[in-house]
């Protein structure tokens, strides 16, 4: 009777991701929210701080903690549209596997996160930072924030599978990925701060690796973790 | 009844949420083809047991297997054969009432898919809004696009929490070929109509704080009794 043969990791993943992307599209609430919260807490730190301009370690770390913050509401999204309707379980209920649902959601997450990325680095030069970094340094600023968004997905995703299953889930994700963003956080402001200074500088490469390095060990975690976060 | 090999078998099933006990030591057979209807005043056990068996929830203790699969350890193996219709339509609401079967029979790797999706819309009379965000659709309408979910992929196992449930008489209709008796599945149903559930039942069961206080056959079984479980 059964007309069916269980998709491949590919074909779910591509299912999922596709679903994902039409429902940002259809309705925008993800990255619109992202965004303005970036554009907001710029011009908050603008007045905040006293100063037109920043550079240096205070640029890095505004930049940073700005994009932390707005990654939170992206990954506090993650599920919500799963969570209505039921969703997770329609996952759930399919023999594909578990590993599909992991993949779609980081890889949508750190799309959302690129976008906003950039985003923010093009309003942030325009509203706060004092030294205009050359072509090299914007290329080294893209390359860290790929290797840190990769790592912010990777964490918000897991972090997202934990708090889909608890009832307090909107504390969870705050409580749970802010700690461990942390290395990565001082990993990806330490790299930034000689691209943020005048005069300019280049890119600490052990930064770097400590970046790649978080990012292989999550990935690793999060996919040996995830089937059993989602499962009863 | 199609035939009497085991399909679905519970022994000593137990699932318990924190210290309480949803399910108490449940244990029953049912053949493959046959129907087993599940009665019981609301926070019995129904919606649990259908959870349990469609791999969504584990056993706490005892065992469950579904075609010959333990439910514990090879979920997995009979996901593709199981067709779930519980209390949500597990659909998004942004997405229209296509685009969310064709997701779903991307998850179920569905043979045919464009056609099996377009004859089910007509079968249920979705076809003509077929291209409108589910969000919009009354709540009838989302249990028509709920049923067409859940037997997309033809399953061999139906488990359905209230089915007819929003439905009016014609949507009734519509989905008999879908979800009745007469489509030679093997289901266990939900139901809260004593007269409707005992007629297409084999097998009835009674719950009452998730523990088995009724379990016959059907043809032994009186509306009077099913009454009883509800006082």
């Amino acid at each position: 009777m059964s007309a069916a043969r269980p998709p491949s990791a590919l074909s779910a993943t591509r299912a999922v991701l596709y679903k994902e992307l039409t429902l940002e599209r259809r309705a925008p609430q993800t990255l619109t929210a992202m965004a303005l919260f970036c554009a907001s807490a710029f011009v908050i730190f603008h007045f905040a701080l006293g100063r037109d301009e920043v550079e240096g370690a205070l640029a890095a770390g505004v930049l940073w903690v700005t994009l932390a913050l707005a990654a939170l509401l992206g990954i506090g999204r993650s599920f919500v549209a799963d969570r209505e309707e039921g969703g997770l379980d329609g996952f759930l209920l399919a023999p594909a596997p578990r590993t599909a649902l992991l993949v779609a959601k980081a890889t949508t997450l750190l799309i959302f996160l690129l976008i906003v990325g950039f985003f923010a680095a093009v309003i942030f030069s325009v509203l706060l930072l004092g030294p205009t970094p050359n072509a090299s340094q914007w290329a080294s600023l893209a390359l860290l924030i790929v290797l840190a968004d990769l790592g912010i997905a990777l964490v918000g995703t897991l972090i997202a599978g934990i708090a889909i299953q608890t009832r307090a889930r909107d504390l969870i994700t705050s409580i749970l990925a802010l700690p461990l963003l942390i290395p990565l956080l001082i990993a990806v402001t330490k790299a930034s701060e000689p691209l943020l200074t005048v005069g300019g500088g280049t890119l600490a490469w052990r930064w770097l690796a400590l970046l790649g390095l978080y990012d292989l060990i999550f990935g690793l975690l999060a996919y040996a973790l995830f089937d059993y976060l989602v499962e009863d | 009844m199609a035939s009497t090999e085991p399909a679905v078998v519970c022994s000593g099933l137990v699932r318990r949420y924190g210290e309480r006990r949803a399910l108490d030591g449940i244990d029953l057979t049912l053949g493959e083809g046959q129907t087993l209807v599940v009665f019981g005043p609301n926070g019995a056990g129904k919606t649990t047991l259908l959870r349990v068996l469609s791999t969504l929830l584990r056993p706490s203790e005892g065992d469950a297997s579904l075609l010959g699969s333990d439910l514990r350890k090879e979920g997995w193996k009979v996901r593709s054969k199981i067709g779930f219709l519980g209390h949500q339509s597990l659909c998004y609401g942004d997405l229209t009432a296509r685009e969310n079967l064709r997701y779903h029979a991307k998850l179920h790797g569905t043979n045919d898919a464009a056609a099996r999706i377009e004859a089910l819309l007509e079968q249920t009379g979705l076809s003509g809004r077929g291209d409108e965000r589910v969000f919009g659709y009354s709540r009838g309408m989302l249990q028509r696009l709920a049923i067409c979910r859940a037997v997309l992929h033809e399953p061999q196992v139906l488990l359905l929490d209230e089915p007819r449930s929003n439905l009016d008489p014609a949507a009734i209709e519509q989905v008999e070929p879908l979800i009745g008796a007469a489509v030679g599945r093997t289901r266990v149903i939900a139901s809260h109509d004593p007269a409707g559930g005992l007629a297409e039942a084999d097998l009835v069961l009674g719950l009452r704080n998730g523990a088995a206080t009724l379990l016959a056959p059907a043809a032994e079984v009186t509306t009077e009794q099913i009454g009883e479980l509800y006082r």
